[in-house]
């Protein structure tokens, strides 16, 4: 990007900057390019950043838990990266419409998706948790960085109708060497489309540190593409919200897509079937410790004044009620019919898929009849 | 009715279909100021405006992966595929996104996509223009193929496809665009004969030929050569690959007792094959000699100058239909 055209964009941040509004210690940094964004965000809206961010870590150890009993058959965590997720679907309005991959349950958790609705597909009992058009979210993608095309053309579909939504595309660092989100980025920037594409970078894609995708920050990327691309603190959640508003707005405005980095850090496993320890240290998870979004969140509201005694049992109460609702919510996610495994394959009928199924029927019912001989 | 060729047949196929549902965008590479390579999309976009016919980056992958993102949002997607080799690229969001996407939302989100591809060799083409990539969509669930043979069909059969709240592949034998045939142009699709089913084009005794696409008029040619050699064969085009009209097939098969299929795509794994293997099942009483398959090789498409010992034409169907019926034929003392 040109300065000329930096000065288009309205973007005085370099992508190879960091925009941070909170420092790991929670010190506030003025900001003049990105603090209006956030000029309305009294202690109350700081206050239910911070819940919502515990909230979603509690689930999230919840749901490792449950994995580890058995109760789920696997489950991508997203600890780290709350302020990431928590900042960005904030920023959303409920017309917006959500594509995200596979470990953005704490935005799903912002779009109103319930627990057992999260949990279905991990406990291997669903293909899908919840209904799309009441979310305003798709359902998740596992293939890596296939839902930024989607995202694009829902934004495209606004743009034609003179919808005043946009779309945000989630993926990770991984995705940006996938060739949809390279595709997708094309297909963005030459119709103008009204879609974020919020890159978590997290550090890794399972075991490949981010190094291995990109020789330079992420963020860069955007240029090439002609769009701004902006590098956020990923855990500072003021920060996160304050440039995932200023790209929504641009791009409601009609002013085009643009690409955030968001550089946090995955502090657990890939998933519950990675062990992390094979590839990174101690050390590297000790570093990020230190820069946790939710302590640092903490730290600012205990110095600005806010009754920390409160907001911690305020916080403690909302994340309890969840964790309770999750571990109601697991057991009552009923086994599937064996018979369902054929339905909604199409949307109309069809003859080959319609034999098949009552040819299995009729295999199933052989053994109720032979269970009635028995008796 | 209207004499027109198949390629016309389509871009009024298109027309229509844009004309009374304003959700339907065409989506493609050159398809808007140019017309397609092809021509098929000629004057739809300065009829209907860029954002109803939509000139594309060249990105297969980005096509599809948008149209689904379109199709997410109530729109009713028709991307074309500016040759059959050229799919591949996209083959992940066809496969993993357009097929399983009404499955995966648990049937929130359904996938009403036409993705339109000219198939096909016959035309002395570059590499990567000829081929004949069905099997692939065949063999994945969610997807309906289907490929069209005439004029009439082809201007009926686009605006079915369109009409389909699930995904469907298009197959059009790009060899036949130029042919000409008479198209009722006020044809009402509610009084249409479903895209799913089959039509026997040409009536016989001795062997049921079942081909579809470009060969149903070498298959129809070769019914007509037999006849003068006191063979009966009954032609069948297929139209729908997937799923296949077996009630058509079957009531054919039990009246003759002997089975013929033709594709230009390669034996192994092919259309033929399911058919051959599902008829057997279904009518083997009534069989009278095992099935025919009469294929493209198992080779990379060859070089324009080698395809007419690649594709099955009409001496080759015949040779099949000879096999089927127990007289000399290529194989006689192979089989001996």
């Amino acid at each position: 990007m040109t300065p000329s055209d930096r000065e288009a964009t309205g973007l005085l941040t370099r992508p190879d900057d960091l925009v941070r509004l909170l420092d790991a210690t929670g010190r506030r940094h003025a900001n003049p390019e990105f603090d209006p964004w956030v000029a309305d965000v009294d202690v109350d809206a700081l206050v239910d950043l911070h819940r919502e961010m515990v909230v979603v870590r509690r689930l999230d150890a919840e749901a490792t838990a449950l994995q580890r009993q058995g109760e789920l058959a696997l489950w991508p965590p997203l600890a780290g990266q709350e302020a990431a997720q928590i900042g960005s679907a904030r920023a959303l309005h409920d017309d917006d419409f959500v594509f995200s991959s596979y470990r953005e349950h704490a935005i799903a958790w912002l779009r109103g998706v319930r627990p057992d609705e999260l949990l279905s597909v991990w406990r291997g009992a669903a293909a899908s948790g919840w209904d799309p058009y009441e979310k305003r979210m798709a359902i998740p993608n596992i293939i890596i960085g296939a839902q930024s095309l989607h995202a694009v053309g829902w934004a495209m579909g606004a743009k034609w109708e003179a919808s005043s939504a946009a779309s945000i595309a989630y993926f990770g660092d991984g995705a940006t060497s996938e060739g949809d989100v390279n595709e997708a980025l094309v297909f963005a920037s030459s119709f103008d489309a009204p879609v974020v594409f919020f890159c978590q970078n997290n550090g890794w894609a399972i075991s490949e540190p981010v190094g291995l995708q990109s020789k330079q920050p992420l963020a860069r990327r955007a240029d090439g593409f002609g769009m701004p691309g902006i590098r956020v603190d990923g855990n500072d959640v003021l920060a996160v919200l304050a440039v995932t508003r200023w790209a929504l707005d641009r791009a409601r405005r009609g002013e085009g897509p643009a690409f955030i980095e968001a550089v946090t850090y995955r502090m657990g496993p890939h998933t519950t079937a990675d062990d992390p320890k094979r590839y990174r240290t101690d050390d590297d998870l000790a570093e990020w410790r230190e820069r946790d979004p939710i302590t640092r969140l903490h730290a600012f509201l205990a110095a600005s004044g806010a009754d920390m005694e409160a907001v911690d049992a305020d916080a403690k109460a909302a994340a309890d009620r969840a964790a309770a609702e999750l571990r109601a919510g697991i057991t009552a996610i009923p086994d599937p019919e064996p018979m369902s495994v054929f339905d909604h394959v199409y949307a109309e009928p069809n003859s080959h898929l319609e034999r098949q199924r009552d040819r299995y029927a009729r295999y199933l019912a052989m053994f109720d009849e032979s269970a009635e001989g028995a008796r | 009715m209207t004499t027109i060729t198949f390629g016309k047949a389509i871009n009024e196929g298109l027309r229509r279909a844009l004309a009374d549902d304003d959700t339907v965008v065409l989506m493609g590479e050159d398809i808007g100021t140019l017309g397609g390579v092809f021509r098929i999309t000629d004057g739809l976009k300065a009829e209907f405006g860029e954002h109803r016919v939509v000139d594309t980056p060249l990105s297969e992958a980005g096509i599809v992966g948008t149209a689904v993102g379109l199709a997410y949002r109530g729109f009713r997607p028709v991307v074309e595929i500016q040759f059959d080799g050229f799919v591949y690229p996209a083959f992940d969001q066809i496969v993993a996104q357009v097929a399983k996407l009404h499955y995966r939302s648990r049937g929130t989100v359904r996938m009403p996509m036409v993705i339109r591809i000219p198939f096909g060799g016959g035309i002395g083409a570059a590499e990567h223009h000829s081929e004949s990539p069905e099997a692939y969509f065949t063999h994945t669930a969610g997807l309906r193929v289907i490929a069209c043979s005439n004029p009439a069909d082809a201007y009926v059969m686009i605006r079915q496809a369109i009409a389909s709240d699930d995904p469907v592949v298009f197959l059009e034998p790009k060899r036949r665009y130029h042919v000409k045939g008479e198209v009722d142009l006020e044809a009402n699709l509610a009084d249409a004969r479903p895209m799913g089913v089959a039509t026997t084009v040409a009536a016989g005794d001795d062997v049921t030929l079942v081909t579809y696409g470009a060969l149903v008029q070498t298959a129809k040619d070769a019914a007509t050569a037999a006849a003068e050699d006191d063979v009966s064969i009954e032609v069948i085009d297929l139209r729908s690959l997937a799923p296949v009209d077996y009630a058509t097939i079957e009531a054919s098969v039990r009246r003759t007792g002997r089975l013929v299929v033709a594709h230009e795509a390669g034996e192994q794994g092919g259309v033929g094959a399911e058919i051959a293997a599902s008829i057997t099942e279904r009518c083997f009483d009534f069989l009278e000699a095992a099935p025919v398959r009469v294929t493209g090789h198992d080779i990379p498409y060859p070089p324009a100058k080698l395809e007419q010992y690649h594709l099955p034409d009409l001496d080759r169907i015949l040779d099949g239909v000879d096999r089927a019926l127990g007289r000399p034929n290529s194989l006689s003392e192979v089989d001996a």
